[in-house]
């Protein structure tokens, strides 16, 4: 007795689509993607628990780093005098008015620039802040 | 002489069999390049700047002190930092109004400060004010 395998079921996945497929996982990094990045300072982060991601767009958050040497920077710009703060976040509450202000501190840095960073914030009207921090197992 | 019949033998397609590969390359960089990635932290809003003040009655509020040491004082009473959620989950529960007055010395570490925030989340306390540092 003769035994044949009989191949009628066409093997081979249709790529004839794939461009399409391709073309819109492209078009969704595309969108999703930020070019905007900043170095920033190194900071060493706090450890929190409860810690949250930043509500909608990376677009609207401006990040604010105070080191440890009690530098800081305010997106690409450094800020030498704690006053020029100010003006640098009115100006961009001015261009975005929804802007969240992630501020990356480092965790041996002094509550009192801090604070400073925060009445400057208060001053430009821009109220919603975001202590950035790692989660931290307790 | 005859001018006429123009020869075109240059096929007039632009050939799309590399397109695949084009779209994949480009697919890739925008891959690499995105940050997925969000930032956390611990929310929290700012009161506003040039407000009036506002008379809160004292009951309403729980002063919370950090000194420089990092040791915490609730309304003139020292406790450890792992008992703030505690202590201040059963103020709120007798009292909703409480407002937790958090206030700094200008040499407290920012860590300790972020922990205590943590624990004041952790009590599902709302209404956090900042009070400015003290100087000294």
């Amino acid at each position: 007795m003769k035994l044949t395998r009989k191949n009628k079921v066409m093997s081979g996945i249709p790529t004839a689509s794939l461009p399409d497929i391709i073309f819109m996982l492209l078009i969704f990094f595309m969108v999703a993607t930020v070019l905007k990045q900043y170095s920033g300072l190194k900071v060493k982060l706090p450890d929190a628990e409860l810690v949250k991601k930043i509500p909608g767009s990376k677009r609207h958050v401006v990040t604010i780093w105070i080191d440890s040497d009690n530098q800081i920077m305010c997106d690409d710009y450094k800020v030498n005098e704690i006053a020029e703060l100010r003006n640098v976040l009115y100006q961009k509450r001015v261009d975005d008015p929804q802007i969240i202000i992630a501020l990356k501190a480092d965790k041996n840095s002094e509550m009192g620039i801090v604070s400073d960073v925060q009445q400057e914030m208060r001053k430009a009207d821009a109220l919603k802040v975001n202590y950035s921090a790692r989660r931290g197992v307790f | 002489m005859l001018l006429g019949k123009k020869k075109i033998k240059a096929s007039p397609d632009i050939p799309t069999g590399a397109l695949p590969d084009i779209v994949f390359l480009l697919l890739i960089f925008f891959l690499v390049t995105t940050a997925i990635d969000t930032e956390k932290g611990l929310d929290l809003v700012l009161p506003p700047s040039k407000t009036d003040e506002i008379k809160i009655p004292k009951k309403n509020i729980a002063n919370l002190l950090i000194n420089a040491a990092g040791a915490v004082l609730i309304d003139g009473e020292i406790v450890e930092i792992r008992d703030i959620a505690r202590i201040i989950k059963e103020r709120i529960q007798d009292n909703p109004k409480l407002i937790v007055s958090i206030k700094t010395d200008r040499h407290t570490k920012y860590d300790v400060y972020i922990d205590v925030l943590d624990k004041l989340k952790k009590a599902e306390a709302r209404k956090i004010s900042i009070a400015d540092p003290e100087e000294n």
